[in-house]
């Protein structure tokens, strides 16, 4: 199997293209067809390359296969060449599995839209672009796929392009995420320079030695991948983008910025645990600042209105867990919440465009309410999906989120107060979480008159991916019950070799090991789980009248926090009118004055030479025969002279 | 010897002056009959450096017909002395002082050129040039044959050519 | 004898004669004359020299100027006629229609 890894990111570009060159002159049955039917043998080759990699022993599973030589140029060796080992076989079946979900699902909600093939060209190529970067065995393939999601995310947040608010959507995520492709670049340059390849698997064995442990260069270079990881992970301080990268339909949202490539930034300080280890300082910048976005945009998420805007910010702050389970050095944790994380996410959001779909595009949750009963399989899948993100007890994502908590508090890279902010973040999620549910789906009705005639439940297409994401948001969290509770954490393991393959970090993930502070932890994560739902379930319930009252006694904190804490505007002030401003300044000036004005010259000054130069032909022979005489007298002279 | 020099400055002078009246006289017919006179003086002047054939066919070609196709076209066009105002007599002292120039530098060519430093027979000195022997029609006419036989025949399509083009030239336009 | 260099300066003094003349003359027939004297002064001077150095190469070129001169004359004449049909004066100075 080894041999075809190729396959699985050739499928999607082969139905990328296509799509993207017939997809509007066939039917768009061909389209549905071809375009699930990639992804669908996509995720069946990643199943075969899993199976093969678990039937190598432990140590071997590391398996590379070199293309092609891409850029030969002198010292600058680049290869295309792909590596599977199991950090990247768990990318890749998620990456198809929940991707193929998707793209079923895309069928049904995308069946009236005029962009039908373009819509299944972009969601290929971005399938395409994504396993490249999982796959990739050197930084620079992998920037390749970082760019091309970037792309992707952009063409399809302004799917809808002639509207402003789309095509501004998808503009200022592909600037927001250009700020960390730098922050990437400078570090792939830097790493070149030092290592004089950019191949992981090279870099990653001379690591050790060609860096000093915590010295300026490993930081350095950390920290710039950090960057880039913000700015596609949405992190702070890059994570402004993905909010309004709601603009995009439902199904791009549930993909791209819940399961696939918003966890490549995660992915990415996961493969290059190497240099993050090497470098404590920036392990703790990774792990405050994914606290700090846990937190923080979970407040914000307690407040929104629009019900794709709840589930972004709960995304971000999601993604907040994953780095802080990275920065405390549990990088298995993070990428096992990753997992769980794609599953539920995907479900809410595909959930949502269920719930938007059959209330005819509403999207204000003030104007929801009491649908349950309507759309019975979609409120059975997105109670499932709330529940595991609130880390109740035996859904998935309480197994992924306790662990991170708890290597947060017990590692010697983590701190109590880390776990602190993880915590409360826990309570934030599973409160604004229930809110959600409690608004859309039960209650009185507040639905408008025309659109409560037209509610229906989802077409099958529609109902099949949420169906088979809630099963893997229950059962998918048992390949990681820790051990405490019984299990083996056969994710962990499975994991392992992935990261202990350069070196091993004296046991930082295994600092303090009481058996009862771990039970006391996990009965405090269950307790915080349980007291998000019933704060939600009194505050939107029981006494609704509750949180009308809260936001008149609090105008200031709650306008704070409905606008996103004027983050927005702040960074428009700081970065986005002074660069207008330059650049309009450089457009009048340099642009128009010194490039423009140089070409100008150059045409002005030839006509004016010419109009000059034409009055030696005056039509009088004599004088010609003069300018001869004087210039053959001239060149004799030259030479006696000589 | 001297008595060569002295009639080598008659003929000079005669020539010198000839060449003058060419371009000072008005009426052309005067300049081109000057202008045969000054022929007549480089014929005599190729005898005295042993060309006899070409001091021939100075006089038979350029004399004889070149000169005689001048006056023929002169006194066709019926032409007077130039009687309006020049317009660029500004041209004038320029035109001399041109002329002077030319004549400085190519004296000082002859005098200071390396060609001339191999060659003392150039030098300023009254040095003697070595008396040789040149054969007339038949020595020409062997290298005219054989070294040269390429340009002569080019020559000849030349002339041929120039016969086209004055007859193409001088036609009338046909009514 | 008389030496070479007798003749050649009285060649380069033909030559500028002839030379002004052209600048000067404002009647085509006579540039053409004045140009006819240019010539000739090189012609002297090239047999000056094939006499100096004993070869007959100058004396052959001569020939050939001659010969050239010759065709010059002939084509040079038809187009002064031509354009004297055309145009009644033969002043050098009216054909300045070839300007900017």
């Amino acid at each position: 199997m080894f041999n075809i890894l190729w396959l699985i990111p050739a499928l999607p570009f082969f139905g990328f293209l296509v799509n993207g060159l017939v997809g509007k002159k066939v039917p768009k049955g061909i389209v549905s067809w071809v375009a699930c039917g990639v992804v669908g043998l996509a995720f069946a080759a990643a199943l075969l390359a899993f199976k093969d990699l678990l039937a190598l022993s432990v140590e071997e599973r590391f398996v590379t296969q070199t293309l092609f030589t891409w850029i030969p140029s002198g010292d600058f060796l680049v290869n295309v060449g792909l590596q599977l080992d199991p950090l990247s076989a768990v990318m890749i079946l998620v990456v198809t599995g929940v991707g193929f979900l998707i793209h079923v699902y895309s069928i049904g909600y995308m069946h009236s839209e005029e962009g039908y093939g373009r819509y299944f060209a972009y969601l290929n190529l971005f399938t395409f672009a994504m396993l490249t970067l999982v796959l990739a065995d050197n930084f620079l393939l992998m920037f390749v796929g970082w760019e091309g999601v970037g792309l992707c995310s952009y063409l399809l947040i302004g799917f809808w392009y002639d509207k402003p608010s789309a095509a501004n959507a998808g503009r200022k995520a592909f600037v927001v995420n250009r700020i960390g492709d730098f922050g990437f670049l400078l570090a792939m340059m830097l790493i070149f320079s030092l290592f004089g390849t950019l191949r992981f698997d090279s870099i990653f064995h001379q690591a050790p030695l060609a860096l000093t442990f915590g010295g300026g260069m490993a930081t350095t270079i950390t920290l710039l991948l950090f960057l880039g990881a913000t700015g596609k992970s949405a992190q702070i301080p890059l994570y402004i983008w993905l909010p309004d990268a709601m603009e995009g339909p439902t199904p791009v949202s549930a993909l791209i910025h819940a399961a696939t490539m918003v966890t490549a930034g995660v992915y990415m300080v996961a493969r290059c645990h190497v240099l993050f280890l090497l470098a404590p300082v920036s392990l703790a910048v990774v792990a405050v600042i994914g606290a700090l976005t846990a937190i923080f945009a979970a407040s914000i998420g307690l407040v929104q209105n629009d019900i794709k805007r709840v589930l972004a910010y709960s995304t971000v702050s999601q993604l907040g867990y994953m780095f802080l389970g990275c920065g405390v050095g549990a990088f298995a944790a993070g990428i096992f919440h990753l997992m769980t994380h794609a599953f539920f996410k995907a479900l809410l959001f595909l959930g949502s465009g269920s719930v938007i779909h059959a209330l005819s595009g509403e999207q204000d949750i003030r104007k929801m309410g009491g649908i349950a009963k309507k759309v019975p399989l979609t409120y059975a899948t997105f109670l499932v999906g709330a529940l595991a993100i609130s880390g109740f007890p035996g859904l998935a994502g309480f197994f992924s989120k306790d662990e991170i908590l708890w290597k947060t508090f017990c590692s010697s890279q983590g701190s109590n107060l880390l776990w602190l902010f993880g915590a409360l973040a826990a309570l934030f999620t599973a409160f604004y979480m229930f809110r959600l549910l409690f608004l859309v789906f039960h209650g009185k009705s507040r639905v408008e008159h025309e659109r409560e005639l037209h509610l229906h439940e989802s077409p099958p297409t529609m109902l099949f991916a949420l169906v088979v994401l809630a099963i893997l948001s229950i059962f998918g969290g048992y390949v990681g019950v820790p051990k405490i509770l019984g299990g083996h954490n056969l994710f962990e393991s499975f994991l392992e070799p992935a990261f202990t393959r350069y070196f091993v970090l004296e046991s930082a993930t295994e600092g303090l090991h009481s058996l009862s502070l771990e039970w006391t932890l996990l009965l405090a994560s269950v307790a915080i789980a349980l007291l998000g739902i019933f704060l939600a379930w009194v505050l939107y319930l029981k006494r609704a009248q509750i949180p009308a009252t809260l936001t008149a006694r609090l105008p200031g904190i709650y306008n704070l926090i409905l606008n996103k804490y004027y983050v927005d505007e702040v960074y428009g002030a700081l970065f986005v009118i002074p660069g207008r401003k330059l650049s309009e300044f450089l457009y009048a000036r340099f642009d128009l004055g010194i490039v423009d004005g140089l070409v100008n010259f150059v045409g002005e000054f030839v006509v004016r030479a010419g109009e000059g130069l034409k009055r030696i032909q005056t039509g009088y022979v004599r004088q010609y025969g003069f300018a001869i005489l004087l210039s053959a007298l001239c060149v004799l002279g030259y030479f006696l002279l000589k | 010897m001297t008595f060569n020099l002295v009639l080598w400055g008659i003929l000079a002078a005669v020539a010198l002056g000839s060449g003058l009246a060419v371009i000072l006289i008005r009426n052309p017919v005067y300049c081109a009959l000057s202008l045969v006179v000054n022929f007549f003086l480089l014929a005599v002047m190729y005898l005295l450096l042993k060309a006899e054939f070409l001091a021939a066919i100075q006089v038979i070609v350029y004399a004889g017909a070149i000169m005689v196709l001048f006056i023929f076209v002169i006194m066709l066009l019926n032409l007077g002395g130039e009687e309006t105002r020049d317009r660029l007599w500004a041209l004038r002292a320029p035109a001399f002082l041109l002329g002077l120039v030319l004549l400085v530098e190519v004296v000082a060519a002859l005098r200071y050129s390396a060609f001339v430093a191999e060659n003392p027979a150039l030098s300023f000195s009254l040095a003697i040039a070595q008396p040789t022997t040149i054969g007339g029609v038949r020595e020409i006419g062997r290298l005219l044959f054989t070294e040269y036989l390429l340009p002569f025949e080019i020559t000849s399509v030349l002339l041929l050519i120039a016969i086209v083009g004055a007859v193409v030239l001088s036609k009338k336009e046909a009514p | 004898m008389v030496p070479t260099h007798y003749f050649l300066f009285l060649s380069a003094v033909l030559f500028a004669i002839g030379a002004v003349g052209f600048l000067i003359r404002r009647n085509p027939i006579v540039i053409f004359l004045s140009i006819e004297l240019m010539l000739n002064a090189v012609n002297l001077s090239f047999v000056a020299f094939s006499n100096l150095l004993g070869s007959l190469d100058g004396q052959v070129f001569v020939l050939f100027v001659m010969a050239v001169a010759a065709a010059e004359v002939a084509v040079g004449l038809a187009i002064i006629v031509a354009v004297f049909r055309a145009r009644t004066s033969i002043d050098v100075d009216e054909m300045n229609v070839l300007k900017w």
